[in-house]
């Protein structure tokens, strides 16, 4: 079965690449180019936990925490080995999996909430290992960390548009990647250890192999996440990786739709245009004179985020690729209802 | 000898604080099996409450700690009825994300409503700290590890004797047999997250008392899970066991770690257990040996 049916998606397809390489880039300011930025950085960060959450089963609560390996990787490889960006960036994922499995080993042992407890417990040792190891990034308690922007040849990537074209290459093949990966023999198997861990085993399924793959999938994701994030800020700090960014991105995928591809890209554009809607809101607000409403910006995003999230898990518990495919329905079947 | 007594006695009166709250985290975790991530929220918002109750209100302590005991049963109860029954049967990252997003909400609302500056509690019990073989130790730290006891006695009564305790035993250990044999499952599951939700009123009145109020009274919450991972997810005992346990461990850890390493050890001691604990004993020292393994 292919990817896109229709001859309508597949030109949808075409019309998408060229508005994604030819129109955005030529027309966008570089404020609405820095949004779209962070959108697709979130959006690696957004799939690759989706093949862990979504299609394994498997709960993290770890992803900052991988994030923050793999910008620390990356930024260390630029600085201390002088490695183009090239060899940073897969640096990241690689060894971003190798410490996600090794906290995916408790997997083996728990699984439901017990192992979104694990996960949480290795949020808080990786950040508490980037807090006190100065003797690594030797840039003190902060370890904060400064890198020169990303370099192709002899193409320096340090404005907002170009960094946009690497952004949006990396996130494409992030996300061919993992539609391709949810259709072969290793996304079947992750969603039948999923829908049934004991059928799946009965069935051939390597129960041990497949969950530590997935911990390795999605932390490389992560890894390439954290690194884009680093490439692209130029200043990596631990700050950015705290349990509010797990967090984030579960939401991500919550909202956009678990266990899809597509559903995590809108998450993350969801969750990364939120605060700015809020804060547009709050001054269109404040503009027809409601007092100090500005002030209390960072409360009433929290509110928000809070809120959307329990909304869609009880009104909407497929997310916004749900919405968006009975729009998509509703054209295709057009005049009639089903 | 007497730095060792000084970490063990502070240990386990930090020990008490997370055993309160620890209880109300089990209790729901025994009638529903949902992981309550907005624990500490709970507890902050109690803290705020019965301030609010002191301080504006003017009530006299003991009938602002039940009034606030009161508001957040009916906050628990109204949680449970608007946020998780809806969800039931949902798969479990769903409910943790619920419990998540509720914890985002009440961090949010609390500081709009309240001002987020840190405000001190009036004094509960007098300040003078008096000596135990040597070590001082403050009134209000004895007072919450009595409370923390007398909740202990007061739930482990409830559990053992009382028809709703038996019958929300009944409904943890088979909700489908003990609605067949007519515990009304609806109202074991309200009336769990509010008693929760008095347990973390105390805590609230207390931490608040200890640190002042403010939104970071909040964090306390996440030290709920090292301490139901090691004591048993689903036993009261496990509770006020585990919560002793780690407040002394991280104690020490600040006390004999801390130095090798420049700080921070209180932080992070409690996780590296709660992991070899999953990997050793995921049911914990107490807790039943049901719990779904791979």
């Amino acid at each position: 079965m292919a990817v896109y049916q229709l001859p309508l998606a597949r030109f949808g397809l075409v019309a998408l690449l060229v508005v994604l390489f030819g129109v955005v880039p030529l027309t966008a300011s570089d404020y609405a180019l820095s949004i779209l930025n962070l959108v697709g950085i979130a959006s690696i960060g957004a799939i690759g936990l989706n093949l862990l959450v979504g299609f394994a089963g498997q709960i993290s609560l770890g992803q900052g925490g991988f994030m923050a390996i793999g910008a620390y990787t990356a930024a260390l490889f630029a600085l201390r080995l002088e490695a183009p960006f090239w060899l940073a960036l897969p640096a990241a994922g690689f060894s971003t999996a190798v410490v996600g499995c090794l906290f995916g080993i408790p997997s083996l042992r728990v699984k439901g909430l017990y192992l979104a407890i694990a996960t949480l417990a290795a949020q808080f040792i990786i950040e508490w290992n980037l807090l006190h190891s100065g003797w690594l990034t030797g840039q003190g308690a902060q370890g904060a960390l400064v890198i020169e922007p990303a370099t192709l040849g002899s193409l320096v990537l340090d404005t907002e548009r170009r960094k946009y074209y690497l952004i949006i290459v990396v996130a494409l093949v992030a996300t061919v990647a993992a539609r391709n990966l949810a259709r072969s023999y290793i996304g079947r198997a992750f969603v039948a250890i999923r829908d049934q861990d004991i059928a799946a085993e009965t069935m051939g399924v390597n129960i041990f192999r497949y969950k530590l793959l997935a911990f390795a999938i999605s932390s490389f994701y992560a890894g390439v996440t954290g690194a884009m994030w680093a490439y692209y800020t130029q200043v990596v700090s631990y700050e950015h990786f705290l349990i509010n960014t797990s967090i984030d991105y579960l939401a991500m995928i919550i909202i956009g739709g678990l266990g899809s591809v597509p559903g995590s890209i809108l998450g993350a554009a969801f969750i990364t245009l939120m605060p700015a809607g809020i804060r547009d809101a709050l001054e269109a607000l404040k503009r027809w004179g409601m007092p100090g409403t500005l002030g209390n910006f960072a409360y009433v995003r929290e509110i928000i985020f809070g809120l959307a999230i329990v909304l869609f898990l009880i009104l909407e518990p497929e997310g916004l690729y749900r919405i968006w495919r009975r729009i998509k329905d509703y054209f295709r079947l057009w005049p009639f209802a089903y | 000898m007497e730095f060792f007594l000084q970490l063990v006695l502070n240990g386990l009166m930090v020990g008490a604080l997370y055993t309160l709250i620890a209880m109300g985290f089990v209790l729901i975790y025994k009638a529903s099996e949902v992981i309550n991530f907005a624990q500490g929220e709970q507890v902050m918002i109690g803290g705020y409450v019965a301030l609010m109750m002191l301080s504006s209100v003017r009530l006299p302590l003991p009938l602002a700690i039940l009034v606030t005991m009161g508001l957040m049963a009916l906050l628990g109860f109204v949680v449970e009825r608007g946020i998780l029954r809806p969800l039931t049967g949902y798969p479990v990252v769903s409910v943790i994300m619920a419990t998540i997003g509720l914890a985002a909400i009440l961090r949010g609302v609390a500081p709009w409503v309240w001002s987020a500056e840190v405000r001190g509690f009036p004094a509960i019990v007098p300040s003078t700290p008096f000596r135990v073989l040597g070590v001082p130790l403050a009134p209000i730290n004895l007072a919450s590890a009595a409370l923390a006891l007398l909740c202990m006695g007061v739930l482990g009564y409830f559990f053992q004797r009382t028809r709703f305790g038996i019958a929300m035993r009944a409904v943890s250990d088979d909700p489908r047999a003990a609605a067949a044999m007519g515990i009304d499952l609806r109202a074991i599951l309200a009336l769990a997250w509010a008693i929760a939700g008095m347990v973390s009123a105390l805590g609230g009145v207390i931490w608040g008392r200890i640190l002042g109020v403010d939104p970071y009274l909040a964090i306390v919450g996440l030290k709920v899970f090292p301490v139901v991972i090691l004591g048993g997810l689903d036993s009261i005992m496990g509770a006020v066991v585990g919560g002793f346990l780690m407040g002394v461990l991280e104690n020490l850890a600040a006390g004999y770690i801390d130095p090798l390493v420049g700080g921070g050890a209180k932080d992070v001691v409690p996780f590296m257990v709660l992991i070899v604990a999953l990997m050793v004993r995921p049911y914990g020292l107490f807790g039943r040996e049901i719990i779904e393994r791979v």
